[in-house]
């Protein structure tokens, strides 16, 4: 292994393999470190399915257009307002031409799947998913030559004040340390780091499930705040959603979505309803969800539906918990009997009659319920009934590093002289709050690419 | 079908459907998002649309070691094994299918054994060509029951298989929908044109869809050629052996190089190819078979090249005896698989169109 590389990538999701293919490409001898064994490599990454893409005109299997002012309202209704607009913008406008460069590099883009009709003309999907891109991008990336070492955890970055002058490394259990001429960090968030998650949010987050990679830990961001680097984005924040609660702790990823909560009655573990389950479409409601079972008693609730609502939704991974009556499913979900079943009667009393639309807002409420359901209320009666368990599951952290327009990482007195990043690690800067879909694939293919055009134009 | 298996790939399905990333690869997926729950027909179906292109195992986040441990080719690839045996008929010869290897071995001795005697007790006083060493009337007797039988079974085997997976009624548009998937290799394009994931890992490539295609080709104008000659012989009482330039030998000569060229290449990409993405027990068999469609062509060839020559004596009965081989074991070896694919394909079209 050659240990002083023109160019150090610590990370090997979408943006680490966008900088190292640009920055191969512009002629730097590249090594790449992913902490992950191979068949983990590519971080959240592998359980991506699109990016988010301005367009002109129907492009590929984008339909429409999408201009930058509409994107970028879309992103200040998502985070309300916590976004730098000159990067927001910048990352925007650049999107419009990865979609090529992506092509250009091995990823094929497939129609929008089946239940997602609504993100056909914003979002390119992956054929295959972000793992099929991963493959596509680690093959691209060695047909190039960039070097690639698997379970390479990186573990510190020597800062002196104004550059990187060493790196330590842990490669396949044996500490190395390497002198490259610059470094693109794009190792991801802290979120399966479950202590740090712990300190930030409080003890509850350790019921939390990490949707994503076990090796997103947050070493390197925590090596590099350590020693002055500016942070932005809030250190106490993930973006969590209500998932399925029988999901693995880690890398459970999209097929651990539940998308039944708006046709449901959802109770917390003592059987009591706690929020509107009908308040809006799901699409717009599920990250709410991931904080509302965070604040219940154990991080758990129990989605209720009967047999007229079973179809309505995308199918789950795991068949749900189904019994003949009330409290046979109480029974089955372990919910107090008495408790469950009073809630559903009174649900069930406080529905109306009135026409029932299941894809729109159809303004089919309760009346004199506490706390109401707004829309898509239909008594719970029609056996046999399903109970599903959520729990907030993890997506990301906010927490991240500064970075200017070129990709490069802000210290306390200015740019590190060659410090890049990229991805997850530095999105809080653009995503300060909520989340758009498919725009954390957009900001690591963007900043990717600045990282590794800015850490060429450096060492060549 | 054994429980156990069909279970196994209902959960994998069953995880695929709450994914439905890999959409675009072929027709599986989209069969898979008409439905929520699996019946042990639609799992079949499932399983003989499959083309093992493996394209959905190199992009999911699922395989091992992730605990959900998805191997969608694998599964599918048994299921569409056992689907083949339990539709066989008659239903005693089903178990041939676990043999294929030493089935087809033995076969090929046996009958080209029983030709070449057939041969010698039965040589015609006068004839030319391989006329000269058997006659064309015992040609015929022999042949023609060894290849409409075997048909016929494979037609009630995919009518059996029509009915178990609700095939719906058969229309124009579906066949020719079906013809053309088989015609493209649709199913092997990875929906992008750039091919499968079959010898090299990740990466995609055409080169099974060709050799594929070489080897389908070649069958088909060898089929022609045995078919024209039939009809010049008792259409125009044209008899062979025939020259060069003829039909037969026009068809046949391109089939037969064409059926080398394509079988020689699957199995050299089946011994790069990554076993346990397959139905692993039954490698051995599907080798066997390849071999042998290697074997009825080349020796086609080179009897075609030693005409004139003694060498027809033996090289006769060696080349037919491949033949019946091929023939008898059609509806109990991985040559029943064309048949289940292009019914699966029909039936796929329908219920799209439904």
């Amino acid at each position: 292994m050659d240990h002083s590389p023109d160019i150090l990538i610590v990370g090997g999701g979408n943006a680490a393999l966008c900088a190292a293919i640009t920055a191969r490409e512009a002629g730097a001898r590249v090594l790449l470190l992913e902490g992950a064994p191979k068949p983990y490599r590519g971080g959240n990454s592998r359980h991506t399915r699109n990016f988010r893409c301005m367009h002109a005109g129907p492009q590929g299997v984008l339909t429409g257009e999408y201009d930058e002012d509409e994107y970028f309202e879309d992103l200040l209704k998502v985070t309300g307002g916590k976004t730098d607009e000159t990067l927001a913008r910048m990352t925007i406008r650049a999107s419009e031409g990865c979609y090529g460069w992506m092509q250009a590099h091995g990823v094929h883009f497939q129609p929008s799947l089946s239940g997602t009709l609504s993100l056909s003309r914003t979002n390119a999907f992956f054929l295959g998913g972000g793992k099929a891109l991963v493959n596509a991008y680690y093959l691209t990336a060695q047909d190039l030559g960039v070097e690639i070492a698997y379970e390479a955890e990186v573990t510190h970055l020597d800062h002196d004040g104004t550059r990187i002058h060493a790196v330590e490394a842990n490669i396949g259990g044996e500490r190395v340390s390497l002198k490259p001429r610059a470094v693109i960090v794009a190792s991801g968030g802290f979120q399966a780091d479950l202590d740090w998650l712990a300190d930030a949010w409080g003890p509850a987050a350790r019921n939390f499930l990490i949707r994503g990679t076990p090796y997103n830990r947050g070493t390197v961001l925590k090596d590099l705040l350590d020693q002055g680097i500016q942070s932005v984005g809030d250190p106490t924040q993930c973006h969590a959603v209500a998932i399925d609660g029988r999901a693995p702790k880690f890398d459970g990823g999209i097929v651990t979505r539940l998308d039944c909560v708006p046709f449901a009655v959802v109770v917390n573990k003592d059987g009591q309803r706690f929020y509107d389950e009908g308040e809006d479409v799901w699409p717009k409601r599920y990250a709410i969800w991931g904080r509302l079972v965070a604040a219940q008693p154990d991080q758990v609730a129990y989605a209720v539906i009967d047999a007229k609502s079973l179809n309505l939704f995308m199918p789950s991974v795991f068949p749900p918990v189904q019994a003949d009556t009330i409290e046979g499913l109480g029974q089955r979900l372990g919910l107090p009997g008495d408790a469950f079943k009073s809630t559903v009667e009174r649900f069930n009393a406080a529905c109306r009659d009135g026409a029932f639309h299941p894809t729109e807002l159809d303004g089919l409420a309760t009346a004199g319920l506490e706390p109401p359901k707004t829309n898509w209320a239909r008594p719970i009666s029609e056996p046999p009934f399903y109970g599903y368990e959520l729990r907030p599951g993890v997506t990301f952290t906010y927490l991240g590093l500064r970075v200017d327009e070129g990709a490069q990482v802000q210290g306390a007195e200015g740019p590190v002289e060659n410090l890049w990043a990229a991805g997850e690690i530095m999105a809080g800067s653009i995503l300060g709050q909520g989340y758009l879909a498919g725009f954390g694939m957009t900001i690591g293919t963007v900043f990717g690419r600045l990282a590794g055009e800015g850490a060429a134009a450096y060492v060549t | 079908m054994s429980p156990d298996l069909i279970a196994e790939a209902r959960r994998q399905v069953e995880i695929c459907n709450a994914c439905r990333y890999c959409e675009g690869y072929c027709s599986v997926f989209p069969a898979i998002t008409r439905q929520r729950a699996f019946a042990d027909g639609d799992l079949t179906q499932l399983a003989n649309l499959c083309h093992n292109c493996r394209g959905c195992y190199y992009a999911c986040q699922y395989t091992e070691p992730h605990e959900f441990a998805l191997n969608l080719p694998r599964v599918l690839a048994e299921v569409r094994h056992e689907s083949w045996k339990e539709h066989a008929w008659p239903r005693g010869f089903a178990r041939l299918y676990d043999r294929s290897g030493g089935v087809i071995a033995l076969l090929i001795v046996i009958s080209t054994a029983l030709l070449f005697a057939v041969a010698q007790a039965l040589r015609p006083d006068s004839g030319e060509g391989f006329y000269a060493y058997m006659s064309h009337s015992l040609m015929v007797a022999i042949f023609a029951p060894a290849f409409l039988l075997p048909l016929a079974a494979v037609g009630i085997s995919l009518r059996r298989y029509w009915q178990h997976v609700g095939g719906g009624a058969l229309t124009l548009a579906t066949a020719r929908d079906a013809f053309s998937a088989t015609a493209h290799m649709r199913n092997l394009s990875g929906g992008h044109g750039e091919g499968c994931n079959f010898e090299d890992g990740e990466r995609y490539s055409n080169a099974r869809r060709w050799f594929h295609q070489a080897t389908l080709l070649g069958f088909v104008l060898c089929f022609a050629s045995t078919s024209s000659g039939t009809v010049l012989h008792y259409g125009f009482g044209l008899e062979a052996p025939y020259g060069f330039w003829s039909l037969p030998k026009l068809l046949g000569v391109p089939g037969g190089i064409l059926l080398c060229i394509g079988t020689a290449g699957l199995a050299y990409l089946k011994t790069k190819a990554d076993r346990t993405l397959g139905a692993p027990a039954v490698w051995g068999g599907e080798m066997a078979f390849v071999a042998l469609l290697f074997a009825v062509s080349l020796t086609g060839l080179v009897l075609y090249a030693a005409t004139g020559t003694g060498a027809v004596a033996w090289l006769l009965p060696v080349h037919l005896g491949t033949v019946l081989a091929l023939f008898l074991l059609t509806p109990y070896s991985k040559m029943a698989h064309g048949f289940y694919r292009l019914t699966a394909l029909m039936a796929d079209a329908g219920k799209r169109a439904a």
